[in-house]
């Protein structure tokens, strides 16, 4: 591994980790969003300062390519960030459905109680 | 109207509540002679068919409220409605029939209406059979108007037949009835189902007419199904397309297994009041 590739990792790391933090810092993001950032940040900074971790692990798990470690572990958290989209999608719509609800009714009670007090004038 | 609300449920639901523990009901339902009748017309874009569809309900339906939910419509199905004498509640975008009904269901809680007709706006459902239906209620929480039951010239073929045809079987059997036309979108529900369904109609595809069955049957409603004669639609066609049929036995049978295996406690069945 060349100092490059070695500096390219640490720097790609922290640049995930950095923008976790800032969009946290102007609340743009919710922690339970932001955990799963600073979650892959933190491993892949790990990775990449200590590259023989990876080795290691891949070897202890009975993985023989260690990179291919690296693609499991990437789609796994990319997959359960899309799954929590999907829930929370579900729920925003539901709650924007209930909304719209309201509104319907409220502005049919709000035409009536118009129409009610121009009767009384 | 909170009040009323409140004095709604709390006279309909300890009924409910005793129907499921013994996850049958046997109680005689509780519609007054004299009903105060709430038809919904949910509405999307039929500017076309809607004004008729208002008219007749009320021509042949004197005393009744016509709500038209006007579901996002982008033409003069609001405008139209009013001016046939309808009270019209607008979506602010396009929600799907369960959405609108659950609009039609809180407005019947509101203003203190015991039974909810469901007609379409397309003017494929006859309104003159309106008190058949509610007539049914004295025996019954959930009237349905059954398109095969063999009145009027209704025919399917092909995939969405045997949606039909697997729908009508598990829901007879989880109902104890017999029914024939479970997708029917002509319905009268009475107290008891009003109460349940301003709550927890479900909004998603499908889910206003094969899940709101389920969550009856799992709710110890008990439902009937009457036979009504299908006009043709006065606009628009049908679709009779294979691929399509078949994407809707798909989904269909989707919708079913999940509203049987969903927990109960989505359903709200034992409901605060």
């Amino acid at each position: 591994m060349s100092l490059a590739s070695y500096l390219l990792g640490i720097g790609a790391s922290l640049l995930v980790l950095g923008f976790a933090v800032e969009q946290l810092r102007r609340r743009r993001m919710r922690e339970r969003h932001a955990v799963w950032w600073f979650a892959a940040g933190f491993l892949a900074l790990a990775a990449s300062v200590f590259p023989r971790s990876l080795d290691w692990l891949a070897s202890t798990i009975g993985i023989s390519v260690p990179v291919n470690l690296v693609f499991f572990a990437s789609i796994a958290i990319l997959f359960l960030v899309s799954l929590q989209h999907s829930a929370e999608l579900t729920a925003l719509e539901s709650k924007t459905r209930a909304l719209a609800e309201q509104v319907a009714l409220l502005e049919l009670r709000l035409k009536d109680a118009e129409d009610q007090a121009r009767r009384d004038d | 109207m909170r009040q009323r609300t409140a004095k709604i449920i709390a006279r309909y639901m300890p009924q409910m509540a005793r129907c499921q523990l013994s996850r049958r009901c046997y109680d005689p339902p509780m519609v007054a002679a004299s009903h105060n009748v709430l038809v919904v017309v949910p509405a999307l874009n039929e500017e076309e068919s809607v004004g008729a569809v208002v008219t007749t309900i009320l021509s042949e339906n004197p005393g009744a409220t016509v709500l038209v939910v006007d579901d996002g419509s982008t033409d003069a199905t609001r405008n139209v409605a009013l001016a046939a004498g309808a009270r019209v509640a607008s979506l602010p975008f396009n929600l799907g029939v369960g959405g609108a009904m659950r609009v039609g269901f809180h407005y019947a809680l509101d203003h203190g209406h015991d039974v909810v007709v469901q007609v379409d706006a397309d003017g494929q459902h006859d309104p003159a059979e309106i008190p058949t239906l509610v007539e049914n209620l004295r025996e019954a929480d959930l009237v349905l108007g059954a398109r095969f039951a063999g009145v009027g010239g209704y025919k399917v073929r092909g995939p969405r037949r045997w949606a039909m045809v697997v729908l009508a079987s598990v829901l007879s059997r989880s109902l104890h009835t017999r029914l024939t036309d479970t997708t029917s979108g002509f319905r009268a529900s009475g107290p008891r189902a009003i109460a349940l369904f301003a709550r927890h109609y479900p909004a998603e595809y499908l889910g206003d007419t094969i899940e709101s069955l389920v969550i009856a049957a799992r709710s110890g409603l008990r439902v009937v199904q009457t036979p009504v004669a299908m006009r043709s639609r006065t606009t628009g066609t049908p679709s009779h397309n294979a691929i399509k049929s078949a994407i809707y036995l798909g989904r269909a049978v989707l919708a079913l297994i999940f509203a049987y295996v969903r927990p109960s406690s989505t359903y709200g069945t034992k409901v605060v009041t």
